[in-house]
């Protein structure tokens, strides 16, 4: 554990280590009897890919929606400027793990992007000028194609570049993406990493992202938080995966003895 | 009504021609008004999986017209609509606050509603025979002034559906994302509910209890079969709706059947052939 980071939010008070950056205090979420999750202290820097990594039922997907607001949680969700004006309610985008949409639902990618942001209703009103920048918010993410399809006959690849554009649509400050567990090809995942990627340079934003895909971590993360009901360390992705930590949450011993061995790891 | 008489004049039916069947020429235009409002709405009852929700609204309508009955009063759709809003406002909440399956939270307030209506309506040993008209209905008897308050009821619906209309889809495609996106997911579902609840209950003496759910559920349902969007869906919901609506009130009058009946039959025809069809569209 001593290459373990936790946030020690007393000395990072004291100002932002880039421009802006969030701080995750002593979030907890309890349901019923059961706790979820317990201390979790976090400090993520702009420009910054956090993955969040851990085993099933871990707590991740809740984390993300306690950020959200979505349940409630204790502990404080901090967006602090550069200057140190401190923002009560950063500007959110989210990127759902899966709609859990009726396949035959009857609503078009166009439908989805007007009812986010047009005041009059989707089906009634459609403005060119809002339909020609929804092209263009699509078109940032190799989407613009998708336009007018329907939400329920997209691949998941295609699905997860479409709510991509969604949550960029305003620019957010604090990105949340909940990558899927299923239903993304390898080239899917590859370009959606890329996307985000990009994005991440492009915008200045605060990602956080819950991740299964442990290769593209290693690629494309700069920071790793292990969670498993709080976070069991982070650092970057060197750090983490390559920590003992790491391979008894996962359960990888054969790993640690293969590196012990002088082997490579994972 | 004069204007809408002499309109009718030009058609080709025995019932239209100058001062024939004034009835007849009443019911037209209140399923005309009626409708689409409830095609309209029946779109999101039908995205949101509220099926069953809205027959519960229903009974809940029904247990409000025998607490009026039972207060004395002369109109009881004041009190219908009062408990029907309240109904469904408390199905919504705990529908929310507790882990249990939606339809058993709606089972559960559908039948103590109605069995508190048929409790209540019965008290005292009353004839239970007045209250038929509620269940089966009857849009021939509705009066030109019932016409004009369905109108301005409907109108207010309408006005409001325009404004919620976009985040109620974003709600009833993920919570979770229209949470992200600052709307209040709760209250937005509670005001619709409410309003469902509204359209049903000033309807149900003129549609009737038993079919009332059909009007809601059926057009949108046949819509959503063959729509690629969401404005090909809400087109089709209204156009289907007028079309068994209109359809139905002439053909109940040469079979002289009840016209709600006759109409959600048509919209049931209509269902199915979209059904097969559906394919085609994908």
């Amino acid at each position: 554990m001593t290459e373990t980071r936790f946030h020690n939010h007393d000395a990072c008070r004291q100002g932002c280590c880039g421009l802006c950056c969030t701080k995750i205090e002593d979030f907890g979420v309890t349901i019923g009897s059961t706790v979820i999750l317990k201390n979790v202290n976090l400090h993520i820097h702009c420009g910054e890919l956090t993955a969040i990594i851990g085993p099933n039922g871990a707590g991740k997907s809740t984390l993300i929606k306690a950020l959200l607001g979505e349940i409630p949680h204790t502990g404080t969700l901090k967006f602090v400027q550069y200057d140190n004006g401190l923002l009560k309610a950063p500007v959110m985008g989210y990127v759902p793990q899966s709609l859990n949409l009726d396949t035959t639902s009857p609503t078009s990618v166009l439908d989805l992007f007007l009812a986010c942001r047009s005041k009059y209703p989707a089906w009634l009103i459609r403005r060119k000028r809002e339909v020609y920048k929804v092209k263009e918010q699509l078109d940032r993410v190799n989407a613009g194609h998708l336009l007018s399809r329907r939400l329920g006959a997209l691949s998941g690849g295609e699905l997860q570049r479409v709510l991509l554009a969604l949550a960029l649509d305003p620019v957010p400050e604090i990105l949340l993406l909940d990558e899927p567990v299923s239903g993304i090809d390898q080239n899917g995942l590859e370009l959606f990493y890329e996307t985000v990627s990009e994005l991440r340079n492009a915008y200045d934003l605060s990602i956080i992202l819950v991740s299964h895909d442990l290769d593209m971590v290693r690629r494309y993360a700069d920071r790793v938080v292990l969670l498993n009901k709080t976070v069991l360390m982070a650092g970057t992705p060197e750090e983490v995966l390559n920590s003992d930590v790491f391979f008894d949450t996962f359960s990888l011993r054969w790993q640690k003895e293969k590196r012990g061995k002088g082997g490579t790891a994972l | 009504m004069n204007w809408w008489y002499k309109i009718l004049e030009a058609l080709p039916f025995e019932w239209a021609q100058e001062g024939q069947m004034i009835f007849m020429k009443n019911a037209l235009l209140a399923i005309i008004l009626l409708t689409p409002v409830f095609a309209l709405l029946g779109t999101m009852i039908v995205n949101n999986g509220m099926a069953f929700f809205s027959d519960a609204l229903g009974h809940g309508a029904f247990t409000g017209v025998a607490i009026g009955g039972l207060l004395g009063l002369a109109e009881p759709i004041g009190s219908a609509v009062a408990f029907s809003v309240i109904f469904a406002f408390l199905i919504t909440i705990i529908r929310h606050k507790s882990k249990m399956a939606g339809d058993t939270v709606i089972g559960v307030f559908s039948s103590s509603a109605i069995a508190l209506g048929i409790f209540l309506a019965t008290l005292g040993g009353k004839s239970f025979t007045k209250l038929n008209s509620y269940l089966v209905g009857d849009i021939l008897s509705i009066a030109p002034r019932e016409i004009g308050f369905l109108a301005i009821v409907l109108g207010i619906v309408l006005i409001f559906w325009f404004f919620v209309f976009n985040r109620l889809l974003l709600v009833s495609i993920n919570p979770s994302l229209a949470g992200s996106r600052g709307i209040n997911t709760f209250w937005y579902e509670v005001v619709f509910s409410c309003a469902v609840a509204v359209i049903v209950t000033v309807s149900m003496s003129w549609i009737g209890l038993l079919v009332i759910n059909s009007f809601l559920v059926l057009p949108a349902a046949a819509a959503r079969n063959i729509a690629r969007s969401q404005r090909q869906y809400h087109l089709l919901a209204v156009v289907f709706s007028l079309l068994s609506g209109v359809a139905g009130l002439i053909l109940s009058y040469s079979f002289e059947t009840a016209t709600g009946s006759t109409i959600v039959l048509i919209s049931s025809a209509i269902f199915f052939t979209t059904w097969f069809v559906r394919k085609r569209f994908a």
